[in-house]
């Protein structure tokens, strides 16, 4: 199934409450994945932009930080998950990239709301093997897309500063987001 | 003691705090996560637990005692004590922290302080009920045994 030796999947996890960090990076470790977690969407969208600042400045950042996926709590002090989903669908380079929301209240208008706006799924807590699970699909078909993340970035690279781009890595996000 | 009868001690005790409801599911899913590489993640997410209710329980205290009582803010504090009981399997906590919520919601401050009431007594339950069972597996990992997983077939 697997071809040559494919790196983890790279799961972004947001979750402004410790306990729940902890457990969904237990969950996705224990389902192969590489885990970042962070607590709040404002850290989550520096992780997503800053990678892309520090790799331009570096001669040959070999290093690929590219988030395939992006799972994150609904209610979060300051920017929600659905404020983060909104941010992440509203950028061209963040876009393509699938987003899952989890929470512990089950309101059916929410989970519309963010299904219809663009999230995968949509976990009710406490998120359990079975719900990492159904992630899978959503990443295989994300990979199986070919490079257009990466091609679709290189295409938006305008700023006067970057004097080159890289075709074969995975690419830039844009600037900043929308 | 001899290993074998703590090992037993240890499956009817567990089987206990399911059957009074202390524990759910949500127990059972964090010991099956537990592995070789971290193995002694169910005690260190406990522990979040604890530090984490006990903080909320002095807030929660402190709030409903204002004499104008936030509700909002009372019942962000239940909210996160749902979520946290919850994700741990310590199931007659958070049903309490649902009722709370409920008087929250209709600001019945004679309510919420009965639910502050019971949602102690339950924490505290289950806070002793949880270190007794850690005691247990300690004592079963010190003599060489190994912990049962228990099979409760939900």
């Amino acid at each position: 199934m697997a071809m040559a030796a494919e790196a983890k999947f790279h799961v972004l996890a947001v979750d402004d409450t410790l306990i729940d960090r902890k457990l969904i990076e237990k969950l996705l470790k224990t389902s192969s994945y590489q885990v970042t977690a962070v607590d709040s969407g404002t850290k989550a969208l520096e992780f997503l932009g800053l990678n892309n600042k520090e790799r331009n400045s570096k001669a040959d950042a070999s290093v690929d930080v590219e988030v395939n996926m992006i799972i994150t709590d609904y209610c979060m002090p300051g920017m929600t998950g659905y404020d983060l989903l909104r941010e992440i669908k509203g950028c061209s380079s963040l876009k393509d990239i699938p987003v899952v929301i989890m929470s512990s209240d089950n309101i059916p208008s929410r989970i519309n709301r963010c299904l219809e706006d663009g999230a995968e799924e949509f976990f009710l807590k406490p998120v359990q093997l079975s719900d990492v699970n159904k992630l899978r699909p959503h990443l295989m078909r994300s990979r199986s897309k070919p490079n257009i993340n990466k091609r679709k970035a290189a295409e938006e690279i305008v700023s006067p500063d970057r004097t080159r781009t890289r075709f074969n890595q995975a690419e830039e996000r844009s600037s900043s987001p929308n | 003691m001899e290993v074998v009868q703590i090992q037993r001690r240890l499956v009817d005790y567990t089987k206990s705090l399911f059957m009074e409801g202390f524990l759910d599911g949500q127990f059972l899913q964090l010991q099956q996560l537990q592995d070789e590489s971290n193995p002694d993640f169910v005690v260190e997410v406990v522990s979040l637990f604890f530090d984490d209710s006990e903080k909320l329980l002095n807030e929660l205290t402190i709030a409903l005692d204002q004499p104008n009582v936030d509700f909002k803010k009372v019942d962000g504090h239940v909210h996160q004590l749902k979520g946290s009981s919850s994700s741990i399997g310590a199931q007659r906590v958070k049903n309490v922290c649902i009722a709370f919520r409920n008087f929250c919601e209709v600001q019945n401050i004679e309510g919420c302080l009965t639910c502050l009431q019971q949602v102690k007594q339950e924490y505290y339950l289950v806070k002793n009920k949880l270190e007794t069972l850690f005691r247990l597996e300690q004592q079963i990992v010190a003599s060489g045994g190994s912990i049962p997983m228990i099979e409760m077939g939900f």
